[in-house]
């Protein structure tokens, strides 16, 4: 892994030697400054990186954190005279713990409430650095800020703190970087691209985010730190709401998930009024106007412009070694594995459950058991409550009434992360993959809830983490190859339907569960697709998964399904072999109605 | 002490009231077309210096120099949507990109005003030229009379357009599902244009109705939208009466905050409402739950 980040060594070591460029006098000293307010401007907006490039959440208080961790650094540095190291350290566990309490207020709230919470957060800040005179000093201020003495430097002067500086975001950039490729990386994205289905994947939603929001608000008070401790002064009105635009501006400019794309983007908010200074007086409205113009016509960043460029050199540089992905090949086995019998042992029982909204009963005491080495079906019109069963018991929806039990412990009413560490995996009905994640890191988010290292592991660089990776990405390749599916790093939305229901499949099973429950998988696939999935289910029926699936193609039913259960407004009106219920008379009656006897 | 306590309300529910209509014109942009708009206040900016110019300088009769300010800053309001909102309406997940453009666009426009009007304050007159009227002891600002009418008298006027006219209901059905209103041979277009004038029309008015008490400068907008943000939020957002009574909650939160507690920490008291507020009803006053289809 370190050997890896190797690659990116050429970054810092040029931004180390600009110092040596600027010119002499008073105008180099000030662009001295100015590269030290970027740095520390980059390392708060990488804290954006992770929580808007991500986890996609908005945050319009980075200003804040900013603030508060140069302003904890500052009282206890300058105030207590507490030594430079201590100060630092104490200063982002209270600009986390700040973090940690404006995710967890903000858990219940959708993005664009997020948003407006954090612009809250951001004035009262603002409105308390200004006033209490006690802890901050008001509008004076802070001074005499002191620099780290350094064994054998001395006190460090603006060009030896620039280095130490620069040395400082290279840490948060390569801890950035490392939590980006980690299992709690996968989570954070999961999390971005689709909420419900991150959560029934085990990944736990609210953790997840206040650790986000934690991470996020130390890096933006470690960049306040080296702020304050550059420049040698504070005073809060650098800490306020058009400073927090600003950070999300350079997030946003340079590429919000890129490490690079941010920090190009820090330096270019930074410099450009500088290079628009001939402007005079129209310096701010032009710099506004860039940001419309770049936000609205660039979502991507700066960044992926540069990316895209260096992408379309490399093939036009080798052009024949360019392979077709279109040509990957369904590597499946035709002949019919050998499938389990399924036993008399209950894996789950449903047991008078019911489900209302409000006056719409979708489930009433419905009864259900599905044995272990069971392929059981659900069948039933349309809205006979089919998915809300599925939903009930992936702990998306909460029962109204009745219990579940699996392997003999009552699952009702937990969340879906829980439900799916216990062995409970599922697909929908509607594809719910992470859109902008390739197909294997799609089935890798699926490992998630076999992995232990958590942030901490993960910031350390603990070998347990890499291992652990390396295990997830393994799993998720053989599983993606044991089912014919070989277009491992393309991204999820670029692949055809019929790929991406296969896709969610491996991610469903990727970590070994009991009981699999497919909503649908044949839905919109054609004869040979269908067919080809078919053998899928085979070959996961043979590894010894017990499934429940909803289906409607009889014929795939057929082929497939040990057990057939058949459901209409929300009760169970048949249940036996698959050729037995669709004989019954009741479910002839609920598919084609009475007058079926007349014709 | 009585007396004071009366003259608070009536401020707070004045102010409240301003926050309560420009709530309505964000929540109203909001809910047609998933925008949220950041340079909203600054139509409450552009609305008070359109009325400098009208009022004090062309020295144009008050009706028609008001009448005439909510309907070039409307227009203001349309331009805005055709160069921010239009171009990228279909692209897919905008609604970052065109949240942050209206970010830059409101640097963008308090930069124009302040190069165009320069950078001291002007003061409009109160719309009737006294200081004060005196009510069994209570001496009240009669502007802020005025503001709870006119709030008042436009949130009808609006309710009636909304729900009883056949324009108000395209507005609506465009608003619930753009695709199926086009279908119907709603001209989806034109319903976004009209919906960001009505929009920034109502917070231009809230903007001259404001300005005697304030000053008019360029960044006054940006305070008065943060705190009509938190009123959108408490009331719920795409709730017409939410967002007014929202604002008046605000509205008075800080102004006994402002007397009774702290007047330096007057602006903080707003958002820590806001915050106590979600942690108990996250949802808004009369928000509606929003459930994602599985």
């Amino acid at each position: 892994m370190i050997i890896k980040t190797l690659k990116f060594l050429p970054f810092p070591i040029i931004l180390a030697l600009v110092p040596l460029f600027l010119p002499e006098g008073r105008t180099g000293a000030y662009y001295q400054t100015l590269l030290i307010l970027t740095v520390s401007y980059a390392t708060a907006a990488l804290g954006l990186t992770v929580l808007l490039g991500y986890s996609g959440q908005i945050s319009l208080a980075q200003a804040a954190f900013f603030g508060i961790g140069a302003y904890v650094f500052s009282v206890l540095a300058v105030t207590y005279n507490i030594s430079y190291w201590l100060s630092i350290v104490a200063s982002l566990t209270v600009t986390s713990a700040f973090g940690f309490f404006l995710g967890a207020i903000s858990l219940r709230l959708a993005s664009h409430y997020l948003a407006l919470v954090t612009i809250g957060f951001q004035i009262i800040t603002q409105v308390v650095l200004n006033n209490w005179r006690g802890f901050s000093g008001g509008a004076d201020g802070i001074s005499n800020i002191p620099r780290p003495a350094l064994p054998g430097i001395g006190a460090l002067t603006d060009l030896t703190f620039y280095w130490f500086a620069l040395i400082v975001f290279c840490i948060a950039a390569y801890i950035v970087y490392r939590l980006r490729n980690s299992r709690l990386g996968w989570a954070l994205l999961a999390l971005r691209e689709d909420e419900i289905a991150a959560a029934s994947n085990g990944i736990s939603v609210f953790w997840t985010k206040v650790l986000a929001f934690a991470v996020s608000a130390a890096l933006g008070g470690l960049g306040g730190i080296l702020y304050a401790s550059g420049s040698l002064y504070i005073s809060p009105d650098v800490f306020n709401f058009y400073q927090s635009v600003s950070f999300f501006a350079m997030t946003l400019v340079g590429g919000r998930e890129s490490i690079i794309g941010t920090s190009l983007g820090a330096g270019l908010i930074t410099f450009l009024p500088e290079v628009l200074r001939f402007l005079h007086a129209y310096t701010i409205a032009i710099y506004g106007f860039l940001i419309v113009v770049v936000v609205l016509f660039l979502p991507d960043g700066l960044y992926s412009l540069v990316l895209r460029g260096a992408a379309s050199l490399n093939r036009q540089l080798r052009k024949a070694t360019v392979e077709d992905p279109l040509h990957a090949k369904p590597s499946l086995v035709t002949s019919a594995p050998v499938r389990p019998v399924a036993t008399a042992e209950p894996l789950l029982e449903i047991k008078s459950l019911s489900k209302h909204f409000g006056g719409i009963k979708a489930v009433q005491d419905l009864d259900l058991t599905i044995c272990k080495g069971d392929v059981a079906v659900l069948i039933g019109p349309n809205g006979s409550g089919k998915t809300t069963v599925l939903n009930v018991l992936s702990g998306i929806y909460s029962t109204t009434s009745g219990a579940i039990t699996y392997r003999g412990q009552d699952i009702s009413n937990l969340p879906p992360n829980t439900i799916n560490r216990l062995g409970i995996c599922r697909t929908f009905q509607n594809i719910r993959l992470f859109p902008e994640l390739t197909a294997l890191e799609n089935v890798a988010v699926g490992y998630y809830s076999k992995g232990t290292v958590g942030l901490v592991g993960t910031l350390l660089s603990r070998p347990l983490g890499y291992r652990e990776e390396e295990v997830a990405r393994r799993k998720a390749q053989e599983i993606l190859h044991f089912l014919g599916f070989d277009r491992l790093d393309v991204k999820a939305k670029n692949l055809p339907y019929g790929q991406q229901r296969i896709v969610e499949i491996a991610r469903a099973i990727v970590s070994s569960p009991d009981l699999l429950l497919l909503d649908e998988p044949a839905a919109g696939m054609n004869h040979e697709e269908t067919a080809a999935l078919s053998q899928i289910l085979y070959r996961i029926h043979a590894l010894g998964l017990t499934m429940l699936l909803i289906e409607h193609d009889m014929s795939f039913v057929s082929s497939v399904a040990t057990r057939a259960y058949v459901m209409d407004f929300g009760q169970k009106i048949s249940e036996g072999s698959v050729a037995h219920v669709l004989r019954d008379p009741a479910v002839v009656k609920a598919y084609l109605g009475d007058d079926i006897a007349y014709a | 002490m009585l007396s004071e306590f009366i003259q608070l309300a009536v401020t707070g529910v004045a102010v409240g009231s301003i926050y309560g209509l420009i709530a309505l014109g964000f929540g109203l942009i909001y809910t047609s077309v998933n925008v949220v708009n950041f340079a909203q206040g600054d139509f409450a900016m552009i609305g008070a210096y359109f009325m400098v110019t009208l009022e004090l300088g062309a020295r144009l009769p008050l009706w028609l120099a008001i009448i005439l300010t909510i309907f070039l800053t409307a227009g203001c309001g349309a331009l805005f949507q055709l160069l921010i909102y239009q171009p990228v309406r279909n692209r897919p997940r905008t609604f970052l990109p065109v949240m942050i453009a209206t970010v830059g666009a409101s640097t963008f426009i308090e930069q124009l005003f302040l190069i165009v009007y320069g950078p001291l304050p002007y003061q409009l007159p109160s719309i009737f030229h006294t200081e004060s009227v005196h009510i069994s002891g209570v001496s009240l600002y009669p502007q802020y009379l005025v503001i709870i009418v006119v709030t008042a008298v436009m949130v009808a006027l609006l309710h009636w357009f909304l729900e009883h006219t056949k324009l108000g209901k395209q507005l609506q059905a465009t608003a619930q599902d753009p695709d199926t209103a086009r279908l119907m041979g709603i001209r989806v277009t034109q319903m976004a244009a009209l919906t960001f004038a009505i929009s920034t029309g109502l917070t231009g008015l809230a903007g001259l109705l404001i300005a005697p008490v304030y000053l008019v400068t360029s960044t006054m907008g940006a305070s008065i939208a943060l705190k009509a943000f938190a009123a959108a939020i408490v009331g719920g957002f795409g709730s017409m009466k939410g967002a007014i009574l929202g604002g008046i909650a605000i509205g008075l939160v800080e102004t006994f905050g402002a007397t009774y507690l702290s007047s330096a920490y007057r602006d903080a008291f707003p958002f820590i409402f806001l915050i106590l507020f979600l942690i108990f009803r996250p949802l808004g006053l009369f928000g509606e739950k929003v459930s994602q289809k599985v």
